[in-house]
């Protein structure tokens, strides 16, 4: 077994309104940055131990679809790195 | 008969709801999570409030309890089940019902009292009602803005799920009536059988004839179909 680190991303998907980003976007804005889109997203870091990186990566996403994500709403990435 | 109230560590509209049913002439007890459904269960009500502080989403924590295994086979088998508010969210979050409650367009939370106009009222919550009569129910909620994909949302509007839509109080929708955002003005929903159903509008709180309107009885009275 190995120790890696999984990285799930999960972000409302394109279309879907984001007041929060909206507010921050504005905030920023006021401090007079300049830019033409805000996304935020929550990232999720999963410590676990797998045969490989595959294994990893599944058990990952099997967590995105069951709980850290709503499909309905939501996409997700996963991204596996091998512990140092 | 006994509607099981079921409480999660964090719901607050709990009491208020027995309360309101018992008023309404109703067996109503509350239910802690972790102890199961009761065997004489023959209506389950997930109450308002925020469970598990809201962590993650509204609703997420709260769908994934044991209880709500034993939620979904009862409903099934017939049991009529209502979601209010928090209740809505984690009815969604468990796929009771389709589309998920998430972030009110405002970014805030809003607490205040808003119309509803019944878009369908033949259903177990709105046989009460005349289908199009504007209702009056207090909400309270950060996370109240009805999302899911616009093909889906017509499906269920032409399947006749969409229980309430906000309102003014001639019924007309606009965006200056819709307090959260939701897509199309959807304050409640059914499931796959109309014997389901969530709502953001809080139906206990305008049940008790001491205490100003009583809008929310007739849907509280679906546990008696």
């Amino acid at each position: 077994m190995t120790a890696f680190t999984a990285t799930v991303t999960v972000r409302l998907k394109r279309g879907v309104l984001d007041p929060e980003a909206a507010t921050t976007q504005r905030s920023l804005e006021r401090l007079g940055f300049e830019l033409d889109d805000l996304r935020s997203a929550d990232v999720f870091e999963l410590d676990l131990d797998a045969e490989d990186a595959e294994d990893a990566a599944d058990r990952a996403e099997e967590m995105a679809e069951r709980l850290l994500a709503n499909p309905t709403i939501h996409d997700y990435d996963v991204a596996v790195a091998e512990q140092e | 008969m006994t509607i099981a109230v079921i409480q999660f560590g964090g719901s607050n509209c709990d009491r208020d709801s027995v309360q309101a049913l018992e008023a309404m002439g109703f067996d109503a007890e509350l239910v802690w999570h972790e102890d199961g459904l009761p065997d004489d269960t023959t209506g389950i009500m997930l109450p308002g409030g925020f469970s598990y502080g809201d962590y993650l989403r509204a609703g997420a924590m709260a769908a994934r309890s044991p209880i709500m295994q034993d939620v979904r086979e009862a409903a099934v088998d017939g049991t009529p089940v209502l979601g209010v508010c928090n209740g809505a969210q984690i009815g969604c979050e468990s796929s009771l019902t389709p589309g998920a409650f998430t972030t009110n367009e405002s970014a805030r939370f809003q607490c205040e009292h808003v119309h509803l106009r019944v878009e369908n009222a033949d259903t177990p919550w709105t046989g009460q009602y005349e289908e199009g009569e504007v209702i009056e129910l207090p909400i309270a909620h950060g996370e109240g803005r009805y999302e899911i994909t616009d093909d889906r949302l017509e499906e269920l509007e032409g399947d006749g799920r969409i229980l309430f839509k906000y309102c003014d109080a001639e019924g007309e929708v606009s965006p200056e009536a819709n307090p959260n955002g939701s897509k199309h003005a959807v304050a409640g929903v059914t499931g796959e059988s109309d014997h389901v159903a969530v709502m953001m509008p809080h139906p206990e709180r305008a049940s008790l004839e001491d205490l100003d309107r009583t809008d929310g009885q007739p849907v509280l009275s679906g546990f008696a179909d």
